[in-house]
């Protein structure tokens, strides 16, 4: 990790399930079903533990007895000013900055309950390769965001297609739970993951921010 | 022992707790109970249990799950004993949940539960509270359910776990205003704290000072701005807690201890 992030984004990392647009549209007919009745009506969050941190360039252990596993490209935002009942005009003043996250989780065949299992073992959390600073982002709701494996562009979206902006998510968690300086947002997956295996190069490239990267390894 | 961290002065310590009313800072002053503020005994990672007590799962008709129903609370939540939880305007129900505490004394991966003890510091105890209103059913039970600032009271103190023989064998009981709701034992355990730290270990790394939040049983009832709630487990501790308003927390009550936590570890 470069020293920027490592001073400066060693709080707690936050993920935010379901938050690109048409990932959240894909589900909408299921989650009127069991066991979920109704749409999310809040952001749903989730805890990356610190076991789970890991650097640009360090290899990701596929884990043994694990049939499928995936990245999970997305825009980290750092938190620099403590954030506690923020008001959304106000929001992107506690930013920090921004860098890439590489969200690693077995596949999720359901939202129902915490995936403890799923995303929080042993470098599942790529961060890197540097914090850019708030100032030397124009837009962020405005950048590409590409998933490349073994040189093969896999994924693509746009952070233009995140539910809830990044104002939003941090007016909405501040409500509840102060946001400290170092915690990392990590603002969600666009749709479409893809399995890796072992021995793969697996990139994360968004506009602006560089390009994180990370070799699956067996374990 | 009793392992503390405490505030004296504006300077966080860790302390060991002598006496009824007595701590020892590593320096060898003595202080009193009331020169110091408690903080949460340890600041790692919790791993707390949901559903982990038959007769509480059947409380909330639930079946008992047949794998460790575990979620997930970072340091923003924990406050410390004697401290102020608070309970948020226009919510119909608030409720305790006093629950053992296993605190992770070595890096523990791959650990067999029969060795499962060695990995650990000692236990505490919390009182891990739910505003049921905001259950949503997605990663179940949420955040603004379970990890909501000052919301989960841990303390006062870490007990060196050779000091508790039967880990499997203590009364747990909450007391509101005095008056006694929850009553349970933790042999009523569905996995007890071997089985989980084999569990967590077996696909992700402990670490010291992360912690494991082992249920907790059947009592559950409503509790307001005013009412002081205490969390007790034999041979462990006793936690006191005062629920306060949402007005007056903001007011008077959201002091900066997380980021104090984050500046320590960092």
């Amino acid at each position: 990790m470069s020293r920027a992030l490592n001073d400066h984004a060693g709080g707690t990392l936050f993920g935010v399930a379901l938050n690109y647009q048409g990932l959240l549209q894909s589900h909408l007919q299921s989650f009127t079903q069991p066991p979920y009745q109704k749409p999310p009506v809040k952001p749903v969050l989730f805890i990356k533990t610190p076991n789970t941190r890991n650097s640009h360039e360090a290899p990701v252990v596929f884990p043994q007895g694990v049939e499928r596993l995936q990245p999970g490209p997305a825009l980290g935002v750092v938190i620099g000013k403590r954030a506690s009942r923020v008001r959304l005009e106000d929001a992107l003043e506690h930013v920090a900055g921004y860098t890439i996250v590489n969200e690693f989780s077995l596949p999720e065949d359901s939202y129902y309950r915490p995936a403890v299992k799923a995303k929080c073992r042993d470098g599942f959390c790529a961060l890197g390769p540097e914090l850019v600073p708030a100032a030397e982002v124009a837009d962020p709701h405005a950048l590409s965001l590409e998933l490349w494996v073994n040189g093969e562009r896999v994924q693509h979206n746009s952070t233009a297609n995140l539910v809830r902006s990044i104002p939003q998510l941090i007016a909405e968690i501040s409500e509840f739970m102060t946001l400290h300086p170092g915690d990392v947002l990590i603002t969600g997956t666009p749709e479409g993951r893809v399995d890796v295996r072992p021995g793969d190069r697996v990139e994360v490239q968004i506009s602006g921010l560089g390009r994180l990267a990370n070799t699956i390894v067996a374990e | 022992m009793k392992h503390a961290r405490i505030r004296y002065q504006g300077q966080v310590h860790q302390a060991l707790v002598t006496g009824p009313n007595t701590l020892q800072l590593e320096d060898g002053r003595v202080l009193a109970e009331d020169q110091v503020q408690w903080l949460p005994p340890a600041t790692g990672t919790m791993f707390a249990l949901g559903l982990n007590y038959a007769d509480h799962a059947a409380e909330l008709a639930f079946k008992p799950p047949t794998e460790p129903l575990v979620f997930i609370k970072s340091p923003g939540t924990y406050t410390g004993h004697k401290q102020v939880t608070w309970r948020p305007d226009n919510v119909a129900y608030m409720h305790y949940e006093c629950e053992l505490v296993a605190v992770i004394g070595k890096t523990a991966r791959n650990v067999k539960r029969e060795d499962a003890l060695d990995y650990l510091a000692g236990y505490t105890l919390c009182n891990d509270y739910a505003i049921r209103d905001y259950l949503e059913n997605y990663y179940r039970p949420n955040l603004r359910v379970k990890n909501r600032d000052a919301t989960t009271p841990v303390g006062p103190w870490i007990i060196d776990a050779a000091q508790v023989p039967e880990p499997n064998n203590l009364t747990l009981r909450t007391w509101v205003n005095g008056e006694l709701r929850q009553q349970g034992s933790t042999a009523d355990m569905i996995f007890d704290i071997p089985y989980l730290i084999e569990y967590l270990s077996g696909f992700m790394t402990l670490q010291p000072g992360d912690m494991i939040a082992t249920g907790t049983p059947e009592g559950l009832s409503d509790v307001v701005p005013g009412d002081e709630v205490v969390v007790e487990i034999e041979g462990i501790g006793r936690l006191v807690n005062r629920i306060v308003s949402e007005s007056e927390f903001f007011t008077h009550h959201a002091h900066p201890e997380p980021t104090a936590v984050a500046k320590e570890h960092a």
